[in-house]
């Protein structure tokens, strides 16, 4: 029986595929614990996980709270927002102050790239990284990949599926993270934007680089839809207007018509009904959105378990 | 081959069954869970991962080769119920919780291949009252060695042997080890 070799769950930098596929079967497993009459296994009894979310979000922080609640684990959550120059030390300060109150995992979500890094490199508990700046976000590509999975009935990796990746993947977490996973299972990777939103070098990651929607889709099993990140974006934008955008690069009837029978439609949402995607394809067959939702409870359960659960220590003889 | 090392540094020491007696210990074992439920009506087996899932199954086959209907068999992972998660390495590998049944007004019958100290039996318990309430729950394995740490006792036992905690009890069952046996090993010293 092996365990598992990382500590915190920081980024999928640095992982391999067998890292990825051990988190996805375990997914399988936990993803049944959600049907069953009693949602709830006594796992991570008497565990502490505190969700420190210093940047809004409510799809993630509520999937991971319901995560470690259906193992059984005390789920505190934190909120707060920091500005996008937050120092070190702040965060730090909070990390340490909430160390005094001795919790097994901190679930870290924060403006700055590297964030969850730090703290880990401070902190006893384990850390999982919920998003950090324009960095990682390394349980959404977790997600997404267990989902593509399920609906293309793979046991093991991805090998040989096309995705596309549409829309501002300068400003996307879940673009790198994505890019990453998707490579070490053996997926051919495009990614489609307008030249303003991809980031130089982006190449490196092994993706052919799109400047057009309807080659990129064409072929392709999955297209990942992305929002663009008003947040993210200072001064003048990368594109003249929403509508402009929408025309080119957004996924509605003209490019919906051009995608294949099993092509699959995925967004990780929050949606911007009617910019980067039409609500008649959100919402339509084709779509896997709530899957990913579903996944995302059970992919972060997995996680949970492997980093909360042991002391890594040997275990006992049975 | 007796003494010869094995996993995790234990040496093999004495064969407590071979395969005629896992046989003959099932179709008794099998006999007697009809005789005390008065035939197959209301009963499920359910096999503890790994090896009690198997053994389920054969002795649903030898009820139902008796009786003319075997019972339904599920199977139970207790994985995510150990009492030492605290402490031991956290398994990546979790088996399937499976019961094709209600359990409400049914009689589960437990199977596993040893009997130890009784904590994995005590877990299966708590995986069971998660899915429902049974009318009652009955307790088959194969090799009970004694040293329970738990107030658990088996309702149906193929062979009972003392053992000491050094020694550890190895079931090898052809449909996952490609060989029939039962040893009694010794941690190496």
């Amino acid at each position: 029986m092996t365990g598992f070799r990382h500590r915190h769950i920081l980024g999928i930098e640095g992982w391999t595929r067998e890292d990825i596929v051990k988190v996805l079967d375990l997914a399988e497993t936990f993803l049944e614990v959600s049907d069953r009459p009693i949602k709830k296994v006594p796992t991570l009894r008497g565990r502490t996980v505190i969700n420190l979310f210093l940047e809004p979000s409510t799809r993630t922080r509520t999937s991971f709270e319901i995560a470690a609640k259906r193992l059984s684990a005390d789920a505190v959550n934190i909120s707060g927002t920091t500005s996008s120059t937050v120092k070190g030390e702040t965060l730090l300060d909070t990390a340490k102050n909430l160390m005094a109150m001795a919790p097994d995992v901190i679930v870290l979500r924060h403006s700055a790239s590297g964030g969850p890094h730090l703290v880990a490199r401070h902190v006893e508990a384990a850390v999982i990284n919920a998003g950090d700046g324009l960095h990682e976000h390394p349980t959404q590509a977790l997600l997404d990949a267990a989902t593509i999975r399920k609906r293309f009935a793979r046991v093991g990796d991805l090998e040989g599926l096309t995705v596309t990746i549409v829309g501002d993947i300068a400003h996307s977490r879940v673009a790198r993270s994505n890019l990453l996973a998707l490579n070490l299972l053996g997926a051919r990777v495009r990614v489609c934007a307008p030249r303003t939103m991809v980031p130089l070098g982006i190449e490196q990651y092994g993706c052919a680089v799109f400047d057009r929607i309807e080659p990129a889709v064409e072929g392709a099993d999955v297209v990942m839809m992305l929002r663009i990140q008003s947040e993210r974006i200072e001064g003048v934008g990368p594109f003249p207007d929403t509508r402009e955008y929408s025309r080119t690069f957004g996924l509605g009837g003209r490019v919906g018509r051009l995608l294949g029978e099993r092509t699959i439609v995925m967004h990780p949402g929050p949606i911007n009904r009617g910019v980067e995607i039409d609500p008649a394809i959100a919402d339509g067959p084709r779509s896997v959105i709530l899957e990913q939702v579903r996944y995302g409870v059970a992919v972060r359960m997995a996680l949970l378990y492997l980093v909360g659960g042991g002391q890594h220590v040997e275990a006992p003889p049975a | 081959m007796p003494g010869s090392p094995s996993e995790s540094g234990l040496v093999e020491k004495r064969q407590l069954l071979d395969a005629d007696g896992v046989a003959r210990a099932l179709r008794r074992m099998a006999h007697e869970i009809v005789e005390r439920n008065h035939g197959v009506a209301g009963l499920l087996l359910v096999g503890v991962r790994t090896r009690g899932v198997p053994l389920a199954e054969r002795l649903a086959k030898l009820i139902g080769a008796v009786e003319g209907t075997a019972p339904p068999v599920g199977a139970v992972d207790i994985t995510l119920y150990r009492d030492d998660v605290f402490v031991g390495l956290p398994r990546p590998e979790i088996g399937r919780t499976e019961l094709p049944h209600e359990l409400d007004g049914r009689t589960v019958v437990l199977v596993d291949d040893v009997l130890y100290t009784g904590r994995t039996i005590r877990a299966a318990l708590d995986v069971l009252m998660d899915y429902g309430r049974p009318r009652a729950v009955e307790l088959a394995v194969l090799v009970d060695r004694g040293l329970r740490e738990l107030p658990i006792a088996p309702n149906y036992v193929g062979l009972t042997i003392a053992t000491s905690r050094q020694e550890s009890v190895r079931v090898y069952l052809s449909e996952s080890d490609s060989e029939e046996r039962v040893m009694l090993r010794e941690r190496a010293s």
